[in-house]
């Protein structure tokens, strides 16, 4: 793939936002030294991230103690990257498709995360990767969301395995599962309705759905990703604690980074879960999608 | 939903207890917790800091009152503050909607994506209809995002409401345009003679300049009364961002907060308003299309201080009572006086309260009453058994509980498949639904308020505090040393 190409997405997808993150780069470029006022100047930067009360604790009491009394410098600087880079997770690898058969890929996330967007972006990813790709429509409540993803595997020209409204979700990720090993495609996305954290009930249903795609297909699901909108807070923390805990998460999609949020709760989720993103999404079109690089992520909130 | 503050202010407050007097000493490691519990509650850092100077301004400033201590006066100002950042500082609240006199009444939801605004929109006709009387119409303006205008159509089947709709959005820019829809729809509202219109424009972000002059091209031509900002809960620090440019752009009058039914601490509802001066006048509790509440600060203010938001349960109760006849709250009213609420009446009122759905949150809201349901179950799965374990006690036993003994216990959870420990613990917790009924049902106005301050007091001291026991009669006078001993055990348990 085309690195430049790629970066320069997550550039574009910030470079609307960076007012915020480019007074960080602003308040190194003062000059004097470190003192209490500088300090409490970047903890504020870093609470206006999202990035949380651990991770920017963490940062200034780092900063504080190399650093406290001496000049304001590049080096400095080049040392607040580096750790926030270590307390991100690292580069990913996208979509760890299985050796052999066909890559069940389970996407879950709270109401209005940005699912069904994802999964779209997610199947045209795979598609560009020379895969065959059939979406399993399992968000059988939201009013209209099977006509969405429909709409979409239209656009895109893949299968779609669906069932009406009210159905139930386990029977057509079954469905789905029975229809990817019989046409032999490479990749099953299976989209599911969007429940919050706290409804046992409903993670149950998500758990129920995962046990069907484990019996049906040897090593699935082989990812399953959580969808988080950049702009949520530490909520997102929750989300991500209760949905790993329910169906053992492999990764994150980080949506909606094209705003003014820096989805700074993935600093928590690291160091409470070391749950890993896997990827970014930075608009609505369908190549809005990029691999995560955490280099990428902290360069560019300082780039001015 | 806001127990990080909750926890953070009850620790704080614990600290400060005992203290004789307040101290910029006494009160700054307290202070200090309740900032941190504020912002990991996604409490807008320049409102947290702002709010902690008030708040520490107010208690220096303040006279102690030789009857309270000072952790009781830093209560009641961290309260008063709390409200005010929500509230403002206006004398009088402003309406709810703003009806138009001589037009249909145009109402506009805008928000991110994803924030929730099509449910809402629904939510919010249904609203109209069944406690406005009015007669809406959904226009889906929607033309964005894939079967947006079929989802609005099918929530407005669900609720028998009619859907003004062009389809969707032709590509090369031929076809429906969300302006020219929302333009048609208020013309076909004024014809068909519909009283509102409730516009669903797509969800956009608030940097990106097109879209957001499509709205503002929308707002010039269609003229809402209302323009209704939709925002998730569960929003972090940018939530004042996008509050405040979608106010720029279109000027706000009210702000919806959605997906309040989860765990989110929501400091969106405290940031928002200090930011942008809008009110907050909506909050979305649940999936269920009939979970919309008007928003009211002290309300939200007491259950961010963690104690049982009786003032909800007495509107839900009303709005309840309104189904039954004059006759029958009468009867229910003076049995209530004598205190004879029974199993039959809890029964009744529960399986009401249950069909206005949003079950979960009022008993959750209720002092005592959270446990009814257990963490995380299905309120749905516990309302059944507890109608079941109800069902399954005699005449006898619904009208006095009292009588239910060890075998009676075993009997009724065989006959409703559950423990014979749930059948105690259930009536356990109905014996403190009885005697909170009774009180509210004597109490006048002003003391169901001043019960509400003296729960925030309880609720903050003790974490999970319940209602102050009321006073049951012992049928005798007391000696002076059963005093003594009650005295003895009292404060045994306070410590």
């Amino acid at each position: 793939m085309v690195f430049g190409a790629l970066f320069s997405k997550i550039k574009q997808g910030l470079a609307k936002t960076r007012s915020l993150f480019s007074s960080i780069a602003q308040l190194f470029s003062f000059k004097g030294r470190v003192d209490q006022k500088f300090l409490d100047e970047l903890e504020k930067r870093l609470y206006l991230a999202d990035v949380g009360t651990y991770a920017t604790q963490e940062i200034v009491a780092r900063v504080k103690q190399a650093y406290l009394d001496k000049e304001v410098s590049g080096e400095m600087v080049a040392f607040v990257k580096d750790q926030l880079k270590s307390m991100l997770t690292a580069p990913s690898q996208g979509i760890a498709f299985a050796p052999s058969g066909p890559t069940v890929i389970l996407v879950a996330g709270v109401n209005g995360a940005g699912k069904t967007t994802s999964i779209a972006k997610l199947a045209k990813y795979c598609q560009g990767q020379g895969k065959t790709v059939c979406v399993a429509a399992c968000d059988t409540f939201r009013a209209a969301a099977v006509e969405q993803l429909t709409i979409w595997s239209q656009r895109l020209g893949c299968e779609i395995v669906k069932n009406q409204q009210g159905s139930d979700p386990a029977s057509v990720a079954h469905d789905a599962c029975e229809k990817t090993k019989a046409r032999n495609f490479d990749v099953l996305i299976v989209d599911t309705a969007g429940r919050l954290h706290t409804q046992t009930h409903l993670m149950k249903e998500l758990d129920k759905i995962r046990r069907i795609v484990i019996k049906q297909i040897p090593g699935a699901p082989h990812e399953v990703l959580l969808v988080l909108d950049a702009t949520a807070g530490q909520n997102a923390i929750l989300q991500a604690e209760n949905f790993k805990k329910t169906i053992a998460c492999t990764g994150i999609i980080l949506a909606k980074l094209d705003g003014t949020a820096k989805g700074g709760a993935i600093f928590g989720i690291k160091q409470k879960l070391d749950l890993p993103v896997k990827f970014v999404g930075l608009g609505e079109g369908l190549d809005d999608l990029e691999v995560f690089n955490p280099t990428e992520y902290v360069e560019k909130l300082f780039e001015d | 939903m806001f127990e990080g503050i909750m926890r953070g202010l009850s620790e704080a407050i614990k600290g400060m207890r005992g203290k004789g007097k307040i101290t910029e000493a006494n009160i700054q490691e307290g202070l200090r917790q309740v900032r941190t519990a504020l912002l990991e509650a996604d409490v807008n850092f320049n409102v947290v800091n702002e709010f902690i100077e008030r708040v520490k301004g107010q208690a220096l400033g303040q006279q102690v009152m030789r009857s309270l201590d000072p952790s009781e006066q830093i209560i009641k100002i961290i309260y008063e503050e709390l409200v005010r950042l929500m509230k403002g500082e206006v004398e009088k609240p402003e309406p709810l909607f703003h009806f138009a006199k001589d037009r249909p009444t145009v109402l506009m939801l805008c928000g991110l994506q994803g924030s929730g605004k099509t449910t809402t929109c629904a939510k919010l006709a249904m609203l109209l209809r069944d406690r406005h009387g009015k007669k809406p119409l959904l226009v889906a303006a929607d033309l964005q995002r894939p079967a947006a205008v079929e989802q609005l159509k099918t929530l407005g089947e669900q609720l028998g409401i009619p859907v003004y709709a062009e389809g969707p959005a032709q590509p090369g820019g031929k076809g429906p345009n969300p302006v020219s829809v929302c333009n048609n729809a208020a013309a076909h509202a004024r014809s068909a003679g519909y009283d509102v219109i409730i516009l669903d424009t797509a969800g956009r972000l608030h940097i990106a300049e097109m879209p957001m002059e499509e709205l503002k091209q929308i707002d010039r031509q269609v003229r809402p009364d209302d323009v209704f900002f939709v925002c998730d809960a569960m929003t972090g620090q940018d939530a004042v961002n996008s509050a405040k440019a979608f106010d720029d752009a279109l000027d706000l009058n009210g702000v919806i907060l959605t997906k309040l039914d989860g765990d989110a601490r929501g400091g969106a509802a405290l940031s928002i308003k200090q930011v942008t001066n809008v009110a907050i006048k909506f909050m979305g509790v649940g999936e269920k299309l009939s979970a919309l509440e008007e928003f009211v600060p002290e309300r939200m203010a007491q259950r961010i201080m963690g104690q049982g938001d009786v003032w909800s349960i007495i509107e839900k109760v009303q709005r309840v009572q309104q189904e039954l006849s004059a006759e029958e709250i009468e009867a229910q009213r003076k049995k209530l006086e004598k205190g004879d609420f029974n199993l039959d009446d809890f029964r009744k009122q529960f399986t009401q309260m249950a069909k206005m759905g949003g079950m979960k949150d009022m008993l959750g809201s209720m002092p005592g009453m959270g446990d009814l349901i257990p963490e995380g179950e299905d309120p749905d799965v516990a309302i059944k058994r507890i109608q079941g374990i109800i069902d399954g006690m005699t005449k006898e036993e619904r009208k006095n509980p009292d009588v239910i003994d060890l075998s009676r216990r075993r009997r009724i959870a065989q006959g409703s498949g559950t423990e014979p420990h749930n059948i105690k613990q259930f009536l356990n917790q109905f014996a403190q639904v009885r005697v909170i009924m009774r009180q509210i049902a004597n109490m006048s106005m002003m003391d169901r308020l001043k019960m509400l301050m003296g729960m925030g007091k309880s609720g903050m001291i003790g974490p999970g505090g319940s209602l102050p026991k009321a006073k049951i009669g012992t049928g005798h006078r007391k000696t002076a040393k059963e005093r003594a001993d009650e005295r003895k055990k009292k404060r045994k348990r306070d410590k």
